[in-house]
């Protein structure tokens, strides 16, 4: 069985809103973070809209020391470090400690360093400057540079490691936590996960064709998940955090409780069977959700909502037929169904974390937050699950468990089953 | 430049890289970088690196080395600018 894990503190930064309550609030009002970028327009790219949170700087003089501020380039660190930071704060621990916590650790996930920071590193070398350099470029190149900040600020000395998994990337960073402290290798992880889509990375999926190109004039419009007229993702950035803690360990120092991840499943489609580098394999897919339904000890018909993958590509429908045949649900019995991106696009890595964060604050308040852009549903989508499954109103309603996926380049998948803490 | 000015330019310098700002206030040629001021050894690199924007000089890396103290600091860069000159 292993030990029980429950989520104790969150902190997000999303293009919506950065702030538990200010997401909160985006979320249940169908706020889009989507908005125009002019420089976008001069570079030529298709898709000039992109989900970038509303973030300054300056408030990380809240977080961190200015010594540490002073040479902070890389943008996923600064969104990371501020979503752990308040993911810990509202789980009730102090910042500061003498001693290493040695029962606490990190998952925390990225992709991409920040390029855009990197472009000076490459100007510099390239015009013999290499000594201007500085001591704080390694740092915040080198992959674990967003977990490195992060557990330095709060002396963590359990288990601290980055993850990688493309777009199954936060799921899986969640997954890793749970694991930990179920099996008892740490009493309490901080996962997460963080990304910032600069010019350079957006340009490489603009260039992909995988982009929305037809509402750079209606940003909020852009994303359509599951819409007919569906062409194509948003880049979004941002960054979502959590607490994990054993059960126990939290109600011994009377933390407040969340929810309960119940359990999950993390794997690849192997590139086979009608998956490749850049789409899933279904047999990988069913195989993922199926290991969680296990894990967690449910029936799928306990399932109360699915917070989708559901980019807004022509992966959509493919996904949905997953679902239904991973549950054996359909039509009228398929589950309400949601796609945070929708709201704020799709924020690659750090996408599976703020879902996360999504879910769970529809749990705790009991509502389904709506699909945006969704008045055109796609007809083949209606075939499979019922209109009614995909709400385009918030939904007030009591949520007890959520399927929470993602998928990712490379054929990985990642799937977590969170439940209402009883 | 005399000694004493350069100090009170070598605070400004010094100023992003310690949290020790009363100490800095009240430093004196024999203030230790690490020691007193608490600065990360890996930062001495960007002190340096600023410093040599600030005068428009240049600091070999046996030199940097000496650097490890204000009056160190300061010998450093009063020879480099009497160089300049």
């Amino acid at each position: 069985m292993g030990n029980r894990v429950v989520v104790t503190g969150m902190g997000v930064v999303s293009p919506n809103g950065i702030g538990i309550q200010a997401f909160l609030h985006a979320i249940q009002n169908g706020i889009s973070g989507i908005k125009f970028m002019p420089h976008y327009h001069e570079l030529k790219f298709s898709c000039q809209v992109a989900g970038m949170p509303d973030f300054k700087w300056d408030s990380l003089t809240n977080y961190i020391s200015e010594v540490t501020l002073h040479g902070l380039k890389g943008t996923n660190i600064a969104y990371g470090l501020m979503a752990a930071l308040d993911a810990w704060k509202d789980s009730g621990m102090d910042f500061e400690t003498e001693e290493p916590r040695w029962e606490t650790g990190c998952v925390f996930g990225n992709s991409i360093a920040d390029t855009e920071a990197m472009r000076n590193v490459i100007n510099r070398v390239d015009n013999k400057e290499v000594k201007k350099l500085g001591s704080r470029v390694v740092e915040q190149a080198m992959n674990s540079g967003v977990t490195s900040y992060i557990s330095g600020r709060l002396g963590f000395g359990n288990k601290v490691l980055t993850n990688s998994a493309a777009c199954a990337t936060g799921t899986q960073a969640i997954l890793m936590g749970y694991e930990y402290i179920k099996h008892g290798y740490a009493k309490r992880m901080l996962v997460g996960s963080a990304e910032h889509v600069d010019t350079y990375v957006f340009g490489a999926f603009d260039s992909m064709r995988v982009l929305s190109r037809k509402f750079n004039d209606h940003p909020e419009k852009a994303s359509r998940p599951m819409s007919a007229t569906a062409g194509g993702f948003i880049p979004g950035s941002g960054a979502g955090a959590l607490v994990l803690e054993d059960l126990d360990f939290a109600l011994a120092r009377g933390a407040k409780i969340y929810a309960e991840v119940l359990g999950g499943s993390t794997n690849s489609g192997g590139q086979r069977l009608g998956g490749t580098m850049t789409a899933a394999s279904s047999a990988g897919v069913l195989r993922c959700i199926n290991e969680s339904l296990v894990s967690s000890n449910i029936h799928p018909n306990q399932i109360d909502l699915i917070s989708g993958h559901l980019t807004a590509t022509n992966a959509d429908k493919q996904e949905i037929q997953n679902w239904c045949d991973a549950l054996d649900r359909r039509g009228d019995n398929f589950p309400v169904t949601n796609s945070l991106k929708s709201m704020i696009g799709h924020s690659l890595s750090a996408a599976g974390s703020i879902e996360t964060v999504a879910s769970i604050l529809q749990i705790v308040h009991g509502f389904v937050h709506p699909n945006i852009n969704l008045d055109d549903p796609n007809p083949e989508i209606t075939k499979l699950v019922s209109v009614d499954s995909l709400p385009v109103k918030m939904i007030k309603k009591e949520v007890n468990i959520v399927a929470k996926a993602n998928f990712g380049f490379g054929d990985v998948n990642s799937c977590l089953i969170l439940s209402k803490f009883n | 430049m005399t000694r004493q000015e350069i100090l009170n330019e070598l605070k400004k310098v010094i100023s992003p890289y310690t949290t020790n700002k009363e100490m800095l206030a009240q430093i004196n040629e024999d203030t230790d970088l690490l020691k007193d001021l608490k600065i990360n050894s890996a930062n001495l690199v960007d002190i340096i690196i600023d410093a040599e924007a600030k005068y428009d000089i240049e600091i070999d890396y046996d030199e940097a080395d000496k650097m490890m103290n204000v009056g160190s600091c300061i010998d450093v860069i009063s020879e480099k600018i009497g160089q300049k000159q």
